[in-house]
């Protein structure tokens, strides 16, 4: 939460958050690279350690709470965000992150992800897309792209997938924001918004499984490829993108489209200067649906809008009942309403 | 209150019940009867009868709203057999109502309702009221529609709003019958249209009215009273199953110094629970109405991690939903109290029916060996003490507790005695002080095998849990074959050993009886009273009655080595009697069981208690 960030600097390593348990991933998937950038963010948040914990559901990012010192609870499939609520609700002062993968948010979590994002409990989402089934080895995905062969859709998806933005700004989310796993520094950055950010902090990062789904990322993520097809999206600076940045884009009443710096007479002036605090969502939604090749792929914090949180809303109501109700203790409330009195056995009363 | 009554007659006990449509009020006037039959001394219980449907179609049998009140001068367990008084307000709550009726019954009806429209809505062919089916009742008529109409007609208000009285009209004439002072009913109208004193008075004007007209025409051979109960010294209130259920919670959070944190969502008929539960927040109780049964209780799970008194409710088809979470509070030894008001199943089944349904699931239903404490509360109000148990035992001995209550015990109500809480005992959870150097995350108390609670937040206890099987001691995940076998067997100790934290079954009746009857959870004050009536007649007979499901008294196995004979009693096509055969099978057990999604009758009881008696 926002106003334990400023509190008396702890001095504190990233060997802090550090588990004495062996990490199980398999070698060169991303989960090892987010692991490291989350352990980069907390000894920066100033929050002492204990006052951190981290939840999840099933599935391979789900085994995170057991890679970090921190207090932790792994749960059941899809059900991370409920545990998060009751968490945060039931101990405000916690600094709660929930780690999810796209089957464990979308699919059989997919109810409990659109209603945290509309309750906005402070809670850090980091949603692991790899968009395949990594854990029981290589089913599709509620996010894998329709027509993909795997070993559960031989023929291809027949199904299309879920864009996770626009889910959670679709239903409310007051933050959300995307990373790659290639990019530590972008991930640290973006990391930081989230937990800074009062309110359910969603940030999706393009995570990439090396045995079941290698590669789906590669256009925005590797090196030939990436420059053409990200944009790093900064609040308050033009949306510049490409190896020379030169090309921009540009919103018209036809929506967004690329453009290329200097032709046509095009310049910086014309380009979407970003606003990730604007209230609307409608070019926040466009930004998430953007996808190469047509489109860059939108990274950093998309949106980021002021909303009360849950934790907030009710302990404010908390203490005020605790203050103006009649009512002090539990022998109290029993003797409400309508009561009687019986002197002696067999008398009635008044 | 001039009144030509000379016949009075004294009452041990009777029962009323009160019928109409709906939208006529019904529960409304059950509940003022059920005021003055307090402030007159009484002991009572009630019980509503309405449809599943909000309102069914408008004089219909399927609309039909009941209220039924069983009171009297010594102790009340159910909330009665077959009415001696019936008020029906129109055909179909006559019809829906007449196998609910003793053979000598007093019937008050609205003959301004008994038009043909009606009669044909209610399925009738002719008026019962004149073609001899109440025959052998007593029918005592009234035009409570005009005279109600009559009473306001000095006050200017519309007739449709007028009418919206006529139950008050009733509850004067049973008001009379009964001799019942109305004083407080007045007071009761003050209070609640406070804000429309037109409505008061049309209220006290129709009461009065009706309790009039009773006296004027007579309309009562004799009236009656019933004397005060030999109730104890001391201050009492009526309360419904839910209400005692929210109650003993909030009181087991006041003395374990916990926060009350409850994860539901709505379903019939455990919804009151979450409702009184959102009302206090003075106490900072917090009552989450989350998206599904699910994250219900798994926002209970992360709140009981997190350090609060942590509950969820529901009823059968929630449990099932629950299933796979509870699970999770068994793997993480978490407190966590789920309380089940059980509902005719399976599947939808009957939302407002009550059955003994869900024990067999409350045991067993989940995956893996995944014991949890069940125990069943056996009166409304018990559940307020039962709701305290169950929170004290999740909480002092790191388990979930399943607390299976049932439709009848959660929509009746009976005459509490309020209790002080400092009378309550105190609880204790293990909570684990910062720094503690000893602290590993499944170390277990060696009485109880209970491990300690370590609350995010403390300084030198960080640690992780989760649904993956837990190494002994340290809590690390763990595949180890010996260890799965340990910690199974560690779970299942665990929960047996709360045998030694409970009471041991007690044996009501004649002890030297041939014949124990075994009941569990709501069927208690019924079978109680069966058993009484057997004493008075001279039958000698025995009656053990649980509270405790998993584990069982320690000392049941001596009870009923006792007996020749053990009749298992239950709403359900007999889940205890099973699992009893399976725990206990030494014993010969025989069983009775009743599964129409209503309570066992006395008459019931006693029929088949003395065939078994004679058997």
């Amino acid at each position: 939460m926002a106003d334990t960030i400023d509190t008396k600097k702890l001095t504190l390593t990233k060997q802090d958050f550090e588990s004495d348990q062996m990490i199980k991933w398999c070698p060169g998937c991303g989960d090892h690279a987010i692991l490291r950038s989350v352990e980069n963010v907390f000894p920066e948040l100033g929050i002492p350690p204990e006052n951190f914990v981290v939840v999840s559901g099933i599935g391979c990012s789900s085994r995170f709470p057991y890679y970090m010192n921190t207090y932790g609870i792994h749960g059941i499939h899809g059900r991370a965000a409920a545990l998060a609520t009751g968490i945060k609700l039931a101990n405000p002062k916690l600094n709660v992150w929930m780690i999810t993968g796209d089957g464990d948010s979308m699919a059989i979590g997919g109810n409990h992800f659109i209603h945290l994002a509309r309750r906005n409990p402070d809670v850090n989402v980091l949603l692991f897309n790899n968009k395949i089934y990594g854990l029981t080895k290589g089913q599709y995905s509620p996010t894998t792209p329709k027509g993909q062969k795997t070993k559960s859709s031989p023929q291809g998806t027949f199904e299309r997938p879920f864009n996770p933005g626009t889910l959670a700004i679709g239903a409310r989310a007051a933050f959300f924001a995307r990373v790659v796993d290639t990019n530590p520094k972008m991930m640290t950055e973006v990391f930081m918004e989230a937990a800074k950010h009062h309110g359910t902090s969603i940030v999706e990062v393009l995570q990439n499984c090396i045995i079941f789904n290698n590669k789906i990322h590669s256009l925005i993520t590797s090196r030939e490829t990436k420059n053409d097809n990200q944009i790093y999206l900064k609040d308050g600076e033009p949306m510049i993108f490409g190896k020379n940045h030169d090309k921009g884009l540009k919103l018209d009443e036809k929506g967004l489209h690329v453009v290329a710096l200097g032709e046509n007479g095009i310049t910086e002036k014309d380009l979407l200067i970003h606003n990730p605090h604007e209230q609307d969502t409608g070019i926040h939604t466009m930004l998430c649906e953007m996808m190469p090749p047509e489109y860059p792929a939108a990274l950093g914090v998309i949106r980021s809008v002021k909303v009360e949180t849950l934790e907030d809303a009710i302990w404010n109501m908390i203490e005020h009942e605790k203050e103006n109700s009649p009512l002090k203790s539990v022998d109290d409330l029993l003797r409400t309403g309508n009561t009687w009195e019986v002197d002696e056995p067999g008398k009635n009363g008044k | 209150m001039v009144s030509k009554k000379d016949k009075v007659v004294e009452l041990k006990n009777t029962v009323i019940r009160f019928a109409g449509d709906s939208g006529d009020g019904m529960q409304l006037t059950g509940s003022l009867f059920s005021d003055s039959t307090a402030f007159a001394g009484n002991d009572f219980a009630t019980f509503p009868d309405y449809p599943a449907e909000i309102r069914a179609p408008q004089g219909t049998v399927a609309g039909v709203s009941g209220f039924q009140i069983h009171f009297g001068s010594s102790d009340i367990h159910t909330s009665g057999d077959l009415a001696d008084v019936l008020v029906a307000m129109n055909p179909a709550s006559l019809k829906a109502n007449m196998k609910w009726i003793s053979h000598h019954a007093i019937i008050i009806v609205d003959t301004d309702a008994f038009v043909e429209k009606n009669l044909i809505k209610a399925g009738y062919e002719s008026n019962p009221l004149k073609d001899g089916t109440l025959t052998g009742h007593v029918l005592v008529e009234a035009p409570v529609t005009t005279l109600t109409r009559e009473a306001v007609k000095d006050l200017n208000i519309d007739n449709k709003s007028a009418q919206k009285s006529k139950n008050m009209f009733a509850l004067g004439m049973v008001f009379y019958m009964f001799n019942r002072d109305y004083k407080k009913t007045f007071d009761f109208f003050e209070q609640k249209f406070k804000a429309n004193p037109l409505v008061v008075k049309a209220n006290k004007l129709v009461l009065t009215a009706g309790y009039n007209y009773a006296d004027t025409i007579e309309a009562f051979a004799n009236t009656y009273k019933i004397i005060p109960a030999p109730l104890s010294k001391g201050l009492y209130r009526n309360v419904t199953g839910n209400l005692a259920t929210s109650w003993g919670l909030l009181a087991a959070s006041e003395r374990s110094g916990r926060k009350l944190y409850l994860g539901s969502y709505p379903i019939t008929p455990a919804s009151e629970i979450l409702q009184e539960l959102s009302k206090h927040k003075q106490f900072s109780a917090i009552a989450f109405q989350a998206e599904d049964e699910i994250a219900g209780i798994v926002s209970s799970i992360g709140a009981s991690f997190a350090g609060a008194m942590a509950v969820t409710s529901t009823s059968g088809p929630g449990l099932s939903l629950k299933s796979e979470a509870i699970g999770l509070a068994v793997m993480t030894e978490l407190p966590l109290v789920i309380v089940d008001v059980q509902r005719g199943g399976p599947s939808t089944g009957l939302p407002t029916k009550s059955e003994q349904s869900d024990l067999m699931q409350a045991l067993y239903g989940r995956n893996g060996e995944a014991p949890v404490v069940v125990m069943a509360a056996r009166s409304s109000t018990d559940c307020f003490y039962s709701a305290y148990e169950a929170a004290k035992l999740a909480l002092e001995h790191m388990t979930p507790v399943i607390l299976l209550t049932d439709g009848s015990l959660a929509n009746g109500s009976e005459v509490f005695k309020i209790p002080n809480m400092a009378d309550l005992s105190p609880i204790n959870p293990p909570i684990v002080k910062a720094n503690d150097p000893g602290y590993k995350p499944y170390k277990r108390d060696p009485e109880k095998l209970s491990r300690s609670w370590a609350l995010p937040g403390t300084k030198g206890l960080r640690h992780r849990i989760g649904g993956l099987e837990k190494e002994d001691i340290t809590g690390n995940v763990s595949q180890d074959p010996l260890n799965h076998q340990r910690m199974t067997e560690f779970r299942e100790e665990k929960v047996e050993r709360v045998a030694n934290y409970i009471p041991e079954l007690e044996i009501g009746g004649d002890d030297d009886a041939e014949t124990l009857i075994v009941s569990w959870g709501g069927t208690y004050g019924v079978i109680l009273t069966a058993i009484e009536k057997m004493r008075e007649e001279g039958k000698k007979i025995a009656f053990a009655h649980f509270k405790y499901i998993k584990p069982l008294p320690k000392n049941t196995a001596e009870v009923f080595k006792r007996f020749k004979k053990i009749l298992v009693c239950e709403i359900n096509a007999g889940q205890f009697v099973n699992y009893l055969r399976m725990r206990l099978p030494e014993f010969n057990y025989q069983q009775y069981n009743k599964i129409q999604g209503l309570p066992f009758m006395v008459y019931e009881l006693k029929d088949k208690f003395n065939e078994y008696l004679n058997d």
